[in-house]
């Protein structure tokens, strides 16, 4: 179930038509979680020590009523990850040491991933390798289109899921040859809300606002856009068309996400292609040298 | 936006450490929340009641600290408290994507016996 909306009914999510459990991956089997424990030596002799991290005060207090009872208070502060959080990481450490660089792209449905990411694919050239993870509830035609490039894609059919969670990435992953991509992107599904709240364990996030959607689409929805490294105003074609008030556009993204790094790009006339595939590029490379994402 | 994810983390880390201590029950668990991560109070009572069944914390409050939000304004250099999510200077009306304060997201403490 999305923990967000509350949608998804019980039944496997499949990857290239199987059920996700029975696809195997490096990233979900024999993986435990740490326990924090450890054991090294020093001058031969080895010892093991546990980290707990609880430091205990016992301070019975009196309730002034007729029973009184001991309360202890547990110090914890520990920041608060959720489960997807975790896989995430776990996920972005992977493609790390793979040294694969991970987009996730976001959108309502209909604004253009799947055109974008075609047209993407063939800009880099036959010199940078990407691979697709695709995510749809139901048919592969949008692997079937950006097969059409020559890349490897896999296709997760989420079935009632709206959104892609980081376990589901960690299956996909299974069968694809990590270390003979240098880009992997991972085309959410088409949704404004739930995908904004999923890490994914990517490097950048981009999200998608085509020209037809009306300007007003950043305000209305702002985790989409507010967590975005990356925003791509596409199908720049039919503005004219749509009346599209590129300025009330512009001013809304920035409202939302002052940081994000701004694209106008038409995938159909190649429009502002040659700024958003450099910039990937320059990211690829930037990444390089980072540890974690901001 | 995370609230079940999030209570259900925080009685995750709860339990473990109720259990670690030797405890066998669970009264309070105090979060600190920072204002910026759009969580809604509501919406994390409504978890907790619905997720804190059946484990050591079946009876226990969530007590709350909300942190208010602090961003810095580049243009007018100075820090200010936004209203809402969009952290607008009240000032100059630019955005700041500087926060600051506000994006804890904490398990402070518990109460147990």
């Amino acid at each position: 179930m999305c923990l967000e909306c509350g949608c998804g009914l019980p039944g496997p999510t499949r990857i290239d038509g199987k059920p996700a459990d029975e696809v195997s991956s490096p990233l979900v089997e024999g993986v435990e979680a740490p326990n924090h424990s450890h054991t090294h030596s020093h001058d031969g002799y080895t010892h093991s020590h546990d980290h707990l991290h609880d430091h205990e005060h016992d301070h019975p207090h009196d309730h002034g009523h007729d029973h009184s009872h001991t309360h202890r208070q547990i110090d914890v502060h520990q920041a608060i990850f959720t489960a997807n959080d975790r896989l995430a990481e776990r996920n972005r450490g992977f493609f790390r040491g793979m040294e694969v660089f991970v987009v996730n792209v976001v959108s309502s449905p209909g604004s253009g991933k799947t055109m974008l990411l075609t047209k993407t694919i063939e800009a880099l050239g036959e010199d940078m390798h990407v691979g697709v993870i695709v995510g749809d509830l139901e048919t592969d035609n949008d692997a079937r289109r950006l097969r059409t490039t020559g890349a490897p894609v896999v296709q997760i059919s989420t079935g009632t899921l709206c959104h892609l969670d980081a376990e589901m990435v960690a299956r996909a992953v299974g069968g694809m040859d990590l270390k003979a991509l240098d880009i992997l992107v991972i085309e959410n599904v088409g949704n404004l809300v739930c995908p904004s709240g999923f890490d994914l364990g990517e490097d950048l996030r981009v999200a998608l606002l085509s020209v037809t959607e009306g300007e007003d689409k950043p305000l209305k929805y702002p985790p989409l856009f507010r967590f975005a490294d990356a925003v791509v105003v596409s199908k720049m074609d039919l503005a004219v068309a749509c009346e599209f008030d590129r300025d009330a556009a512009l001013d809304n993204i920035r409202r939302v996400n002052p940081r994000a790094d701004v694209f106008e790009v038409s995938a159909k006339t190649g429009e502002g292609m040659d700024a958003w595939r450099d910039y990937l590029n320059r990211m690829r490379t930037r990444r390089g040298s980072l540890t974690s994402r901001p | 936006m995370h609230e079940v994810g999030i209570v259900q983390s925080a009685l995750d880390i709860a339990e473990s450490q109720a259990r670690a201590a030797g405890a066998t029950k669970i009264h309070e668990i105090r979060l600190r929340i920072g204002q910026m991560t759009g969580i809604v109070p509501e919406a994390l009572e409504h978890a907790m009641t619905v997720l804190r069944g059946g484990t050591l914390a079946e009876n226990a409050e969530l007590t709350v600290e909300y942190v208010p939000a602090v961003c810095w304004c580049v243009s007018c250099e100075k820090e200010f408290a936004p209203k809402g999510l969009f952290g607008e200077c009240p000032d100059c009306r630019v955005p700041s994507a500087d926060i600051r304060r506000g994006m804890e997201l904490e398990i402070v403490s518990l109460e147990v016996d």
